[in-house]
């Protein structure tokens, strides 16, 4: 089993100098086919009209006073100073960090737990299996309507029939427990995924390092936390760094739970930047989009560091 | 985190933790053990861990059941707050509303036209960038276009929404298409990073015989090259399937005319009718619902295993 991290590491300048010296030793001279570059400038092109060049104009105009249309004026970095300050938006990054600190890890333990189970001696795996992973292929917000209306009707009628007093109101009006809800809704469209990643990690582990191990007397427990975690530690950074781009970005399921409510409670970043296209402070709304991707490239680079060497191959 | 345990020690020793084989339902198992040594016994089936996961699946089975048993529900029945209870009589009239409000043939039309052009352009675009990558890799501007490319991996939508937003309106991609694109465009990094560790592990010398009979890049690439990307193109393909299908942050954003809204969009019409319409609303969101099902049911096995090759391959 080799596993390398899905994302790019470039950052090893020993890899690009031996391949430049290589180019230089043999292909010198060797101009590459016309039809290389045919093949890979259409996505290049796409890639930069679509996505590279709208976001380096975006982060352009958070510079400035620009409203969306019309005139502006350069501001320099008075709107990135107003953001630090705005209780609307400190409030929407506590709220979003929080929620994905929350259901990664939620997600992560009950998908292990799952794909631990289902790679047990058990009967019906298939069928177990096919069933848990239906979620993923579930449109966020069809599954988010459903769940707001499991919250709001079915969870109160059936908490009153049984004099359970905390659930008899829906949670999702409630402006301290809403989150528990977009939590609940986020981590059972996630798990699926995680927990096929996962089942593919724990299949890899050959099943001699567990005999060899029980016969030297060790617990399932500690079978589980010696041998396996270790083992499936790249899986782990995989869905925790997949996981919580996601969760960062989340705006369908809370759209079709809460629409961010009650009040702003549940609003996340996501939903406050999109604000900027009808509330008039598109450029304050992308020095906001700016911070939130420096965030979210800080917080992957975190993940990866505290995972890098952790990872055991075999 | 119980069902990650594995109970009494005697079933660790005769197959701990990981069921490799999954053998073939029913004959596999019941030949008795693989081990000659007959030292070991026998392991049955896991029953405790196989009812746990059964328990497991009704978090998944209980919503849509919920939704199937609303959507047949007449109006007055389905206000009644009881959503556990079977429908009492059976009344498909919530699909007929249900097909009017959303015009349902228009918007399933457009949501699948979106994912077609998602789909294809993620299969053209990544799998040609991703073998002229492959095969020039010695050169520093193909091997930089990956890292470019893979920058996308870091950069959620919301970060780009707002100039996007502006740009499709400014070069009247604001519909259905300019949807279809960023879909494509969201789906290149992940794309690219799947075919590019498969092609590496393609043997090369397949397209050198062929380049000694004669053929053009193209030709092998078309002939050779895409045949062998089978598994992946099924992968690839259907992520791209199922992340447009499902998606409602970008078309209800970038989407100017609510005429051309996709499927997952126009559902909120219920939102404002949800008073007194449960039936219509679970009817249109099981008819939302189904097509991805339905897809699943056929294609599980590329779905799974497109999760498992994405992990491990990448």
């Amino acid at each position: 089993m080799t596993l390398q991290t899905p994302l790019p590491t470039p950052v090893d300048p020993g890899l690009d100098r031996r391949a430049a010296a290589s180019t230089r030793r043999a292909g010198h001279g060797r101009r590459p086919e016309l039809i290389w570059y045919v093949f890979l400038v259409p996505a290049l092109l796409a890639f930069t009209a679509f996505v590279v060049a709208p976001a380096a104009v975006g982060i352009f105009y958070s510079f400035t006073d620009y409203v969306g249309y019309g005139q502006w004026e350069f501001l320099g970095l008075s709107n990135y100073a107003a953001l630090f300050t705005d209780p609307r938006i400190l409030d929407s990054y506590g709220f979003t960090l929080g929620f994905a600190l929350v259901t990664v890890v939620l997600a992560q333990v009950v998908a292990l737990a799952l794909a631990v189970a289902l790679t047990r001696r058990i009967r019906f795996a298939p069928a177990l299996r096919g069933v848990l992973v239906i979620p993923m292929v579930l449109s966020g917000i069809v599954v988010a309507y459903v769940f707001a209306f499991l919250f709001s009707n079915t969870l109160p009628a059936l908490a009153t029939s049984v004099g359970f007093g905390p659930l008899e109101a829906s949670i999702l009006g409630d402006p301290d427990l809403a989150w528990l809800a977009i939590v609940i809704v986020s981590a059972w469209q996630t798990i699926p995924g995680a927990l096929l990643v996962y089942t593919a990690g724990l299949t890899a582990i050959p099943a001699e390092v567990y005999e060899a191990s029980s016969l030297d007397g060790a617990t399932a427990w500690k079978q589980f936390r010696l041998i396996t975690l270790p083992l499936i530690t790249g899986f782990v950074l995989i869905n925790t760094i997949l996981g919580v781009k996601g969760y960062l970005g989340a705006y369908d399921v809370i759209v079709g739970l809460t629409a961010g409510g009650p009040g702003t409670a549940t609003s996340s970043v996501a939903m406050t930047i999109f604000s900027g296209f009808t509330g008039g402070d598109y450029a304050y709304q992308m020095a906001n989009a700016t911070i939130f991707f420096i965030v979210t490239v800080v917080i992957s680079l975190i993940q990866l560091a505290v995972t890098r060497g952790r990872s055991v191959r075999l | 985190m119980s069902a990650v345990q594995q109970g009494p020690a005697q079933e660790s020793a005769a197959r701990p933790g990981v069921d490799r084989s999954r053998p073939p339902r029913g004959g596999g198992r019941a030949s008795g053990p693989r081990r000659p040594s007959g030292a070991r016994r026998p392991a049955g089936p896991n029953w405790p861990v196989t009812v746990l996961l059964g328990l497991a699946t009704l978090t998944v089975l209980v919503p849509l059941y919920v939704t199937v048993s609303m959507a047949f529900k007449t109006s007055e029945q389905a206000a009644d707050g009881n959503a556990l209870s079977l429908p009492a009589p059976f009344d498909g009239s919530g699909f007929v509303e249900a097909w009017q409000l959303t015009r349902f043939p228009v918007s399933f039309g457009i949501s699948l036209g979106v994912a077609l052009l998602a789909v294809v352009l993620t299969l053209f675009l990544s799998s040609l960038a991703a073998y002229a990558i492959v095969r020039n890799w010695d050169r520093r501007f193909f091997r930089w276009s990956l890292f470019y490319l893979l920058a996308a991996l870091f950069l959620p939508f919301p970060v780009v929404a707002l100039p996007q937003i502006q740009l499709t309106a400014l070069v009247g991609l604001d519909g259905p298409v300019g949807v279809g694109i960023l879909h494509a465009m969201f789906q290149l990094a992940f794309s690219v990073l799947l075919y590019s560790a498969y092609l590496r592990s393609l043997p090369i010398e397949l397209e050198e015989s062929a380049r000694i009979d004669g053929a053009s890049t193209w030709q092998i690439f078309w002939r050779v090259v895409l045949p062998l990307l089978g598994p992946m193109n099924a992968t690839v393909g259907i992520f791209a399937f199922l992340a447009s299908w499902n998606d409602f942050m970008m078309p209800s954003l970038i989407t100017a005319d609510p005429a051309l809204q996709t499927l997952p969009v126009v559902q909120n019409i219920f939102q404002s009718q949800f008073g007194t319409n449960y039936n219509v609303a679970f009817a249109s969101y099981l008819m939302a619902m189904a097509p991805t099902i339905v897809v699943y049911l056929f294609a599980q096995r590329w779905v799974i295993s497109g999760v498992t090759q994405g992990a491990v391959k990448s």
